[in-house]
């Protein structure tokens, strides 16, 4: 597979429609697996690796499902290329930095990903636009049934799915919503309504998963546990919460746009201003200027850019899409040179 | 602050949480510290923590009968030691959850509040597969195998489970 060609897309993730897509850009379930004749991939010897990636790797590509999978070989990229597949949510940071052999599959949507050789030996990833937990739900657990009647699954009757972490053994799903809370951060609520998650065993992260930086009011909700419910039981759960996120961020905005509509006007149309003008720009304050401009699209103070030309900024000014996008491996200072660039250059296309 | 073990000031310092408002304090001075091997010096210079001891330390007085036993275990098949697991939080292969299955489950009551599965069970393997039926037969075998500590027939059939994995 050429990641090149990657690159002038978005990915099903970022294609700012689906449920709810005002507030919730994504969802993801990923279910951990490992096969029961070998080690977990911590303990596996290089031979005992290789072994796992060419059976595995062989299984994957020639599984039976509606969108095909295309393999690429993780070991053998280059560090950009890694960074590109992380940014993309395509692999994990730790399959990325991990060694040995290793690889994913993935379909040309970008919706279904395959990871070999990440912590558990299999990690199966079902992306979508917008909140749709049960056609996520429903994708994934028939590409993990196809996947089980051609491999063998360690699995117990009383500890379900085997992980190499307990933290994620019995159904070994993670389900996170990814969602957009400008309001709640511009109102100082975030802290209050994340309190009343961690009650109810949720986990509130970044935007790229564990110990990353929640920059632009972007966060990821997921379940943290795994052992002792049913999938759907699990689903419904993070369901329920997300429904009352989705409340009280859009009466945050609707407080905002009733009460202060002058100043938020102001920081919007200032926000797409310092996108159009400026001549260094950080990855942070981007994705901050970006949260403002999204915010104002979905309350219908700016109507001259789409969401998808946000989305698409959004992931286009990343450092390694920003720089295969420029072409060659940049510094920090070049790298916020080149990505107000293609800013100025991509809004002026986009007829701003 | 003075180490715990002599009067010497104390120059390393370990918490562990033990539960969500208790923690488990230790305060060493660098002999001591070297003593209970907290640092383990291999070919390089560099000194890197060595975890299992550290547990072993912090777990120190708190371990009871029980969990003296669990100190001892080690996984026949993937030759983790059960203070490694403990040390590093990541298991060495399946079958460790029946080998630490005693340790294990408090452990898994404490983070999921549950010590059995409630969800999705593998269609595939318990239907009637011929192969995944073969497969899964000999890993009731092996089970068998290592709770009777016929180890070396458990190595055998861990080699055929292999064979057949491949094949199929």
């Amino acid at each position: 597979m050429n990641l090149d060609t990657l690159i002038s897309t978005t990915g099903e993730w970022l294609r700012g429609t689906g449920p709810e897509s005002d507030v919730v850009i994504s969802t993801r379930i990923r279910l951990a697996r490992n096969l029961s004749a070998f080690p977990f991939t911590n303990r596996a010897s290089a031979a005992q690796k290789a072994e796992l990636e060419s059976l595995l790797r062989d299984r994957v590509t020639r599984l039976d499902v509606p969108h095909a999978l295309g393999y690429v070989n993780v070991a053998a990229l280059p560090p950009l290329d890694r960074q590109f597949l992380v940014e993309r949510q395509l692999i994990s940071r730790e399959l990325a930095n991990a060694e040995g052999p290793r690889g994913v599959a993935f379909d040309e949507r970008e919706a279904v990903s395959l990871m070999i050789n990440e912590e558990d030996q299999l990690r199966l990833q079902v992306m979508r636009s917008g909140l749709a937990l049960d056609q996520a739900w429903n994708e994934i657990d028939h590409v993990d049934d196809t996947l089980e009647a051609k491999v063998s699954y360690a699995w117990s009757e009383q500890f379900g799915y085997l992980t190499a972490c307990p933290t994620n053994v019995g159904t070994g799903l993670r389900a996170s919503v990814m969602v957009h809370l400008p309001a709640l951060g511009l109102t100082r609520q975030l802290e209050k309504v994340f309190r009343s998650l961690q009650k109810i065993n949720l986990v509130v992260r970044g935007l790229y998963g564990e110990g990353s930086r929640a920059s632009g009011d972007f966060f990821q909700i997921s379940n943290q546990i795994t052992l002792g419910k049913s999938e759907s039981g699990l689903l419904s759960e993070i369901q329920g919460v997300i429904s009352r996120i989705l409340f009280y961020e859009r009466q945050a905005r609707g407080v905002l746009l009733h009460e202060k509509r002058q100043e938020l006007h102001d920081r919007v149309s200032r926000a797409l201003g310092t996108l159009q003008h400026a001549t260094m720009m950080t990855s942070d304050e981007t994705m901050e200027l970006l949260s403002s401009v999204r915010l104002g699209i979905n309350l219908g103070l700016l109507d001259d850019i789409s969401l998808h030309t946000v989305n698409e900024l959004f992931i286009h000014t990343q450092p390694a899409h920003l720089q295969k996008l420029v072409g060659g491996s940049m510094d920090g200072e070049e790298r916020n040179a080149a990505r107000a660039r293609y800013l100025r250059t991509k809004l002026r296309q986009a007829g701003i | 602050m003075k180490c715990q073990f002599c009067d010497k000031p104390a120059t390393v310092h370990m918490t562990k949480l033990t539960g969500l408002k208790e923690k488990r304090v230790v305060h060493l001075c660098d002999a001591c510290a070297k003593q209970q091997q907290v640092f383990v010096e291999p070919e390089a210079s560099k000194e890197e923590m060595n975890i299992p001891a550290i547990v072993h330390l912090l777990l120190g007085s708190q371990l009871s009968p029980m969990e003296e036993e669990l100190a001892r275990l080690t996984c026949p098949h993937c030759g983790i030691k059960y203070m490694e697991f403990r040390g590093e939080g990541r298991l060495g292969c399946p079958e460790d959850y029946a080998v630490f299955r005693a340790g294990l489950e408090p452990i898994l009551r404490r983070v999921h509040r549950a010590d059995w599965h409630f969800g999705k069970k593998p269609p595939h393997q318990i239907e009637n597969q011929p192969v995944q039926a073969a497969i899964y037969d000999l890993h009731r075998q092996l089970r068998q195998a290592i709770d009777t500590e016929q180890f070396e027939q458990a190595a055998q059939l861990r080699d055929a489970i292999r064979e057949k994995e491949l094949s199929g």
